[in-house]
C-alpha cells in the first residue's frame, strides 16, 4: 500500500546511535543505530526477549539507556541532563495493557495532560477530545468511567489520549497483545488510519499481516541488535538472514 | 450495679465527657498529623535517595519494634529536658509521642497503597509528559488513597484505643477518668463498663462512617 514511501528523502525524526541497554550483566540492547524518518510507519518484530520492547521504551526513556545517543528534535534526549518530560510531550505511547487512568472519566483521561501541561485551554482540550472520541467511535462513552470499557475500547481510548498531546511520533508497545481476538481488528484499524494520515509510528507487534500491510519498513531484532530490515515485501518474502528466516518460518 | 452506674453517670457525667473529649482530641491529633508525616515518610522510603530512604526506614523500624508505652515514657521525660524553654505540658509530650508513633504506622499504610498501584499507571502518565510529582499527585495518590482507606480506618481505630495508655501520665483521657473516679468511689467494674461502652461506641461509629465513605468511592467507579 504505502511501500513506495521514499522514507530516505523524508526528514529525520529520531536518530539512534549505538544504543546499549544492560540489566545487570544481561545485555538487552547491544548497539543499535537506526533512523526513523518523518511520516514513516516502522514495525519492530522479533522473538520475545530480542529487545524490541526495550528499544521502543528507550526512545522516550521509560527505560534509561546504558549508553548511546537518541537525537530527537535536534536534542540528544539520552543525555540525562535533558528535561525528558518536555520531549515526551511530543512522543505518544500506547501500551500493551492500555494503562487507562481508572479514577477518571473517559474524557478526563484525554484532557488531563494537555490541560495540566498548559498545551491547551480546558475548552480547547474538551472540544479536541470530543472530536478524537468521535473519530474512534467512543463518543457515547464520553462521561463513563473507563472500568466498564472493553479491552478494544480501552486501547482506542489510550490511542486518542496520546494523540491529544499532538505528538510528532507514536510509539506502540504490542498494542494488540492483551486483546481478545475479536477486538484486535478495531484497534489495528485506528492505527492504520493514523498511518494513512502520515503520523510517524513505531510499532512493536506480533501481527505480521498488519506489519506487512501497513508498514513502510520492518526491522527484525534478535539478541539486542537489528539483524535485518527492509520493505515488508522484501523482508517477509525474501528474508536474507538465517535468524530472520528461522523466526518467520515459525510465525508465518 | 445498675444503680451504681446511674449514680456514677449522675455525679461524674461531666468527667466522662471531658475524658471522651481528651481521648478524641489525642486520637485526632495523632491521626491527622500522623497522616501528613506518614505520607512524607512513605515518599521518602520510595524515593531514589538512599539517605532519605535510610532515615525513613530507621524511623519506622524503631517505632514498630519498641513498645508504645516505652515511647510514651521516653517523650514524657525527654521532651521537657531538651526543650525546657517551651515548658511543655504533659498533654503536649504525650501528643508528640502518639504522633511519632502513628506517623510510622501511617507511612507503612501509605507505602503499601502507593506500591499497590500498577507501574503502568506511572509509565502512562510519564509518557504523556507529566513530571514525577504531577504523576504522584494526579494519578498515583488518588488511586492509592482509595486502596488504603480500610487500613487507614483500622489505624484510626487502633490509635483511638491506644490513647488509653496515656492515662499512665494522667492526661485526662477516658482511662484517666476511670482511675480518678474509681479512686474516689472504690468502684471498679461500673466505671470500667461506662468507659468501655464509650470507647466501643466511638470506634464502632468511626468504622461504620468509613465503611459508608468506602462504598461511596466504590460506587463512583
Amino acid at each position: 500500500m504505502t511501500e513506495q514511501f521514499d522514507y530516505k528523502s523524508a526528514p529525520e525524526l529520531i536518530r539512534v546511535e549505538d544504543l546499549h541497554k544492560d540489566f545487570g550483566s544481561l545485555k538487552v540492547l547491544a548497539g543499535i543505530t537506526e533512523t526513523i524518518h518523518k511520516g514513516e510507519v516502522v514495525s519492530l518484530i522479533g522473538p520475545s526477549g530480542s529487545g524490541k520492547s526495550t528499544f521502543l521504551r528507550c526512545l522516550n526513556r521509560l527505560e534509561e539507556p546504558s549508553s548511546g545517543h537518541i537525537w530527537f528534535d535536534g536534542v540528544d534526549i539520552a543525555d540525562k541532563t535533558v528535561n525528558i518530560d518536555k520531549h515526551r510531550q511530543k512522543m505518544g505511547m500506547v501500551f500493551q495493557h492500555f494503562n487507562i487512568f481508572p479514577h477518571m472519566s473517559v474524557i478526563d483521561n484525554i484532557t488531563l495532560a494537555p490541560v495540566l501541561l498548559g498545551r491547551q485551554s480546558k475548552d480547547e482540550a474538551v472540544a479536541k477530545a470530543e472530536a478524537l472520541l468521535a473519530r474512534v467511535g467512543l463518543s457515547d462513552k464520553r462521561d463513563n468511567k473507563p472500568t466498564r470499557l472493553s479491552g478494544g475500547q480501552k486501547q482506542r481510548l489510550a490511542i486518542v489520549r496520546a494523540l491529544a498531546m499532538e505528538p510528532e511520533v507514536m510509539l506502540f508497545d504490542e498494542p494488540t497483545s492483551a486483546l481478545d481476538p475479536e477486538m484486535v481488528g478495531e484497534v489495528l484499524e485506528v492505527i492504520k488510519s493514523l498511518a494513512k494520515n502520515n503520523m510517524t509510528c513505531v510499532i512493536v507487534t506480533h501481527e505480521m499481516g498488519f506489519a506487512r500491510e501497513v508498514c513502510n519498513r520492518v526491522l527484525f531484532m534478535d539478541g539486542g541488535v537489528i539483524c535485518e530490515q527492509g520493505a515488508p515485501r522484501d523482508l517477509f518474502d525474501h528474508p536474507q538472514h538465517p535468524r530472520t528466516q528461522d523466526f518467520l518460518g515459525k510465525v508465518l | 450495679m445498675l444503680t451504681n452506674i446511674q449514680n456514677l453517670l449522675g455525679k461524674y457525667g461531666m468527667n466522662f465527657l471531658n475524658g471522651l473529649g481528651t481521648t478524641l482530641l489525642l486520637a485526632l491529633i495523632s491521626v491527622a498529623i500522623g497522616c501528613v508525616i506518614g505520607a512524607i515518610v512513605a515518599i521518602m522510603r520510595l524515593s531514589k535517595s538512599k539517605l532519605l530512604g535510610g532515615i525513613a526506614t530507621v524511623y519506622t523500624e524503631i517505632v514498630r519494634d519498641t513498645p508504645l508505652l516505652l515511647q510514651l515514657y521516653f517523650f514524657y521525660f525527654l521532651l521537657p529536658d531538651i526543650l525546657p524553654a517551651l515548658r511543655l505540658s504533659k498533654f503536649t509530650c504525650i501528643a508528640v509521642a502518639l504522633v511519632f508513633n502513628s506517623g510510622a504506622y501511617m507511612s507503612e499504610v501509605f507505602r503499601s497503597g502507593i506500591q499497590s498501584i500498577d507501574r503502568g499507571q506511572t509509565e502512562a502518565a510519564r509518557s504523556l509528559g507529566l513530571s514525577a510529582s504531577q504523576t504522584m499527585l494526579r494519578i498515583v495518590l488518588p488511586q492509592a488513597f482509595k486502596n488504603v482507606l480500610p487500613a487507614m480506618c483500622n489505624e484510626f481505630v487502633a490509635v483511638t484505643k491506644e490513647t488509653s495508655l496515656a492515662s499512665t501520665f494522667y492526661v485526662g483521657d477516658l482511662m484517666t477518668q476511670y482511675q480518678t473516679i474509681s479512686g474516689k468511689t472504690y468502684l471498679v467494674i461500673e466505671p470500667l463498663l461506662i468507659i468501655g461502652v464509650i470507647y466501643f461506641f466511638v470506634t464502632f461509629t468511626m468504622s461504620k462512617l468509613i465503611a459508608v465513605l468506602e462504598r461511596r468511592l466504590k460506587a463512583d467507579d
